[in-house]
């Protein structure tokens, strides 16, 4: 799993008013890289939680974010490489999501978050 | 002919590793595969600008829909059920991300942030009750309702379904379009069994002129027009009320009356049954003591 879907998905449960960002819990990453597109980046920027993004790079050991950014910043093209990084190369293979408020968590197979409830969560 | 998948098991057990084992194995089941996905993209109607998109894959199973959108360039996340299928679409190296999920227990996405989703041969399932827990009119309706949310203004959903029969179709595209969702079905051959493909097309946000698809029928028309004569009916049973000055006690027995029942059959209708009766003259009145 990559960030760009860490940074949509958010707590399924039912009661939970504030499911977003999940917290994550990594053992094992891995890098694949792929063709750098500044069209799609400069697309999908306005729909970002950049905090969220930010703060799930950092507990993935990526520190190349900028605190605050600015549509501006993405015709810079080294922050554009650092953002295509963090969003689309880092996977997620090992570990697990953790709701922020309930404190539920779904775990991370083989890249693959089980995001499935149980009964009584529906 | 063989029994339909949805008869058999649930997905979850249905699509087993066998079962899974044949998306990449057969070239049939690839090739229609692609195909469905082909139109559905040309029915998402994406602007041609070349940029990229992010989309979701409804049901993506071992990603072969997910190939085709990578192949036009699209980021995409694909959700499915079944834990085998999914080990598939790893095999195979997908390039989208992959969740298990229940559609059924909603998208759980943040609102505003796909640019469109499509789906092939996976909305049906949500009108299965495999479970004592799941109820299939409130399943669509928390798939729809989430789906709404997560696509962005002015974006669209192609589903294609299997519908087992004709009021399966009508449920779930009412579904849908009780969830704010306007546009409506596409259905290609419509003269060959075999080949006839049903493509549930919506929209987001307000209908626009550029949608030229048929919009679903008689949703609301049946409850207008018997509207004004129920108010008759209402004034005449007050008058007789007041004639007999009923005591209190009295009137705790004469049960929820006539505008209760109204309501309780107008609710129902809301909520997509089809089995209401009708109202009529006899709606909410005493039965006689003796017959």
């Amino acid at each position: 799993m990559r960030l760009i879907t860490h940074n949509m998905l958010s707590c399924n449960i039912k009661g939970v008013t504030n499911g977003y960002p999940l917290g994550i819990e990594a053992s094992r990453l891995e890098t694949k890289e792929s063709e750098l597109n500044p069209e799609f980046l400069r697309k999908i920027f306005p729909k970002l939680e950049w905090k969220a993004l930010r703060d799930a790079a950092h507990s993935l050991g990526l520190n190349d974010l900028p605190e605050h950014v600015e549509p501006s910043m993405l015709e810079d093209a080294d922050f554009l490489k650092n953002f295509h990084h963090a969003l689309l190369e880092v996977h997620l293979e090992e570990g697990a999501l953790i709701c922020p408020e309930t404190g539920r968590r779904f775990p991370v197979t083989k890249g693959v978050p089980n995001m499935l409830l149980n009964e009584d969560e529906v | 002919m063989s029994l339909r998948p949805e008869r058999q098991a649930p997905p979850e057990f249905f699509y087993n590793e066998t079962e899974a084992r044949k998306y990449t194995t057969s070239s049939r089941i690839i090739d229609i595969q692609a195909k469905l996905t082909e139109r559905a993209l040309e029915l998402l109607a994406l602007p041609d600008d070349g940029v990229p998109r992010l989309l979701l894959d409804i049901g993506c199973g071992s990603g072969l829909s997910g190939e085709t959108l990578s192949e036009h360039g699209h980021q995409w996340i694909g959700l499915d059920i079944s834990q085998s299928m999914l080990d598939i679409a790893l095999e195979r190296e997908t390039e989208g991300d992959l969740l298990l999920s229940d559609i059924g227990q909603g998208l759980g996405l943040r609102p505003g942030t796909m640019d469109g989703a499509i789906s092939i041969s996976a909305v049906q399932w949500l009108c299965n009750a495999d479970k004592s827990c799941n109820h299939p009119r409130t399943r669509l309706k928390q798939f729809f309702g989430s789906l709404y949310k997560c696509l962005a203004r002015g974006a669209r959903a192609v589903l294609q379904i299997y519908p087992e029969n004709a009021p399966q179709l009508e449920m779930i595209s009412a579904a849908a379009l009780r969830c704010g969702f306007s546009g409506g079905l596409v259905v290609d051959y419509p003269h060959s069994t075999r080949a006839k493909k049903y493509f549930l097309c919506l929209m987001c946000g307000p209908p626009s002129t550029s949608t030229s698809l048929p919009k679903a029928k008689g949703l609301d028309r049946g409850s207008e027009s018997e509207g004004s004569s129920d108010a008759d009916e209402e004034a005449g049973t007050v008058d007789i009320l007041e004639r007999k000055r009923p005591s209190k006690k009295q009137k705790d027995k004469k049960g929820k009356g006539r505008s209760w029942v109204l309501k309780k059959k107008e609710q129902r209708r809301h909520r997509g049954y089809t089995n209401v009766p009708q109202d009529t003259k006899y709606t909410g009145r005493k039965r006689k003591s003796q017959f």
